[in-house]
């Protein structure tokens, strides 16, 4: 894996909005060949989105041949209501850019039979021609999406109950009264993210700290879902100081080290 | 690039650039028009997979609702009280050149008159709609002849009436000769046999409104109870505001008010005919409430000395905030929003939520008007 450490928040999306841009403009996308992304929502990715935004407002970036799938998606909460990921994703990102609408995909928690669903996103990610860059945030409780402790490594895209940490921890985005939280959602599945050619999963802040030491300095375990991109070959873990709190000094060193150099190499195809 | 086919082959337009009127405040969101009417933008996106046919930039300007005046007597000549050989044509005529202040939509008003005038302008006014022709007419305003004697203004003396012992809207069937196009009427609440009057005219969905009157606050009350909403020009032609009887004043706090209706109440902001420091109590006492109108007079739009009324010329310059101390966006809605809410059509016009007209007014932060739109089509522009 690559972990490369920011000071701060701010600086740790830019980076990983930079990193993004930069993965687009290379791959050159057309009409004949779409760069496929995956893409997260929460607090976390919040300012990577807004940088995403000032690189298309400046003309240096367009969406206009890129396809999104996003991860996940809340069961039986309407579309339009201020919480759900689809508003999210139209608010923070979407109507912002130049994307087309048909190849922006979420899935769809108000669908008659979840489970169809949940095989069509699959096969559309099949068709698209998989994902080049699957972008993603980790739970306090360690989990990719929606993968919550006890998740198959090897899962696909299904209907998850919500964990009670997860419930929780979103309960701040419902007035903070439990009751009004979804408790199930679709989630693509640790495998389905396993299949991206290239992962980067963003983590900021020292509540995440333990999660990200569980994920990369333990073994892979199903009770820390993200422990599983230990097994994956390409992917880059993008922290801020406060997220590396619980890590051992060497990791951090090691790793900053080699930070300043990817650095180096980016600034040169900026 | 084209809308998705699926539910509307109609062109998208999107206002980019600009700061909407929205949720109370001034909102740096687009603006997507289809239709004539405004959309949501991420129901087209996610429902439809559409997305627009062509943006307008608008500067950075402030784009708001276009305002509703519910008391216009006439302007640039014209006076839709005296009869002329085309009543429609004169109010085509300023309903045209009232695009050049924002003001979309109008009630044109007919003060006191005899018989014969009404029975000649009301069948040549009918209620349409705004378009690059003009303003739209919601419906006439008509201001007497049940008034008051004693607060009659420069409403003509020999021309006020009484109800009469029937009870009812028959006198008003007579003098007016019918209600058709009529969308409010102001009276006075004093005069005996109000009350069927008021009961009557709030159930066919005519407004009624309180004016030219020496109604104490507990006759105003009951009008409002009977269904009265609206007080006509407020401070002016009524008994003044006394701390053991605020009068009809006093609605602005009566705690009379039918649960979940409001009163709403004119003022003419121009300075001149309210103190602005009276106009600030009211908006202070009841802000929901304010609802800004010209009543201007044939005078406005002709240069000054042309007048033949007698009465100062009222230059309006858009309707523009005389009420000191509230915010641009409340004094937006005091001018769309509020008339719109009066007249029971806020669900349509008056704001810039999906699904109402496209009305709009782009304007500058000094208030400039900049241009004018109606059903999102362009009518005016500086």
């Amino acid at each position: 894996m690559r972990l490369v450490i920011l000071e701060d928040y701010d600086l740790a999306s830019e980076w990983a909005a930079k990193y993004i841009r930069n993965r687009i403009i290379t791959f050159r996308p057309t009409a004949q060949r779409y760069f496929t992304l995956g893409l997260p929502t929460g607090s976390t990715p919040y300012a990577c989105y807004k940088k995403l935004i000032e690189y298309h407002k400046s003309g240096d970036l367009s969406f206009k041949y890129v396809k999104t799938f996003n991860m996940d998606e809340y069961v039986g909460l309407p579309r339009a209501h201020p919480e759900s990921y689809h508003s999210y994703m139209w608010n923070n990102f979407f109507k912002h850019v130049d994307i087309d609408p048909a190849n922006a995909h979420i899935l769809d928690g108000n669908a008659q039979d979840l489970e169809a669903e949940c095989a069509v996103f699959e096969k559309d990610i099949a068709d698209a021609g998989g994902i080049d860059l699957f972008v993603g945030g980790i739970g306090p409780d360690g989990h990719i999406a929606f993968n919550e402790p006890g998740s198959s490594l090897v899962s696909r895209t299904r209907v998850k109950t919500l964990a009670k940490d997860t419930i929780v921890a979103n309960a701040r985005f419902f007035g903070h009264d439990l009751s009004k939280v979804p408790t199930m959602a679709l989630t693509v599945g640790v495998g389905t993210v396993m299949d991206s050619r290239e992962v980067m999963i963003v983590i900021t802040g020292a509540h995440k700290a333990f999660a990200l030491y569980k994920a990369i300095e333990d073994g892979v375990n199903h009770m820390w879902t993200v422990s599983a991109f230990q097994q994956h070959p390409r992917t880059i873990f993008v922290c801020d100081e406060d997220a590396t709190l619980e890590l051992r000094v060497k990791t951090v060193k090691y790793f900053k080290g080699e930070t300043e150099t990817l650095c180096l190499v980016f600034t040169s195809y900026q | 690039m084209p809308s998705n086919g699926s539910v509307s082959d109609a062109p998208i337009t999107q206002f980019i650039n600009c700061r909407i009127l929205k949720e109370h405040t001034l909102q740096r969101e687009d603006l997507w028009v289809r239709d004539g009417r405004i959309l949501d933008p991420e129901k087209l996106f996610f429902d439809e997979q559409g997305y627009a046919d062509r943006q307008l930039d608008c500067g950075g300007a402030i784009l708001a609702p276009g305002f509703i005046d519910v008391q216009l007597n006439g302007g640039y000549g014209v006076d839709f009280s005296t009869p002329s050989e085309d009543p429609g044509a004169g109010v085509a005529f300023v309903a045209k050149k009232i695009l050049e202040h924002g003001v979309t939509s109008f009630c044109p008003t007919l003060v006191t008159s005899p018989p014969s005038v009404y029975h000649k302008v009301l069948p040549e006014v009918k209620v349409q709609s705004g378009g690059v022709h003009g303003a739209g007419v919601l419906g006439v305003h008509l201001e007497g002849p049940f008034i008051s004697l004693e607060k009659k203004g420069a409403h003509p003396e020999q021309f006020l009436r009484t109800f009469g012992g029937s009870g009812g809207v028959n006198p008003l069937l007579e003098v007016y000769g019918g209600l058709d196009n009529v969308s409010m009427v102001t009276l006075a609440p004093e005069l005996a046999g109000s009350q069927s009057v008021v009961e009557e005219l709030s159930q066919r969905g005519v407004t009624v409104s309180l004016g030219h009157s020496v109604a104490n606050l507990s006759q105003a009350e009951e009008a409002v109870q009977q269904g009265a909403s609206f007080i006509t020009h407020l401070f002016n032609a009524m008994l003044p505001f006394h701390h053991r009887d605020p009068g009809i004043v006093g609605l602005l706090t009566s705690n009379r008010i039918p649960a979940g209706r409001s009163v709403f109440y004119g003022m003419i902001a121009d300075g001149i005919h309210t103190n602005p420091a009276a106009l600030r109590i009211a908006h202070r006492a009841h802000p929901a409430g304010l609802v800004l109108v010209t009543d201007a007079i044939m005078a406005m739009g002709l240069p000054p000395g042309r007048h033949t009324l007698g009465q100062q010329v009222i230059e309006i310059q858009g309707l523009h905030a005389y009420v000191a101390g509230c915010s641009v966006p409340e004094a937006l809605e005091a001018a769309s929003l509020h008339p719109a809410q009066l007249l029971g059509i806020s669900h349509q016009k008056g704001s810039l939520e999906y699904g109402c007209d496209a009305d709009l007014v782009l304007m500058d932060d000094q208030m400039v008007l900049e241009a004018t739109y109606i059903s999102g089509v362009e009518v005016w522009r500086k």
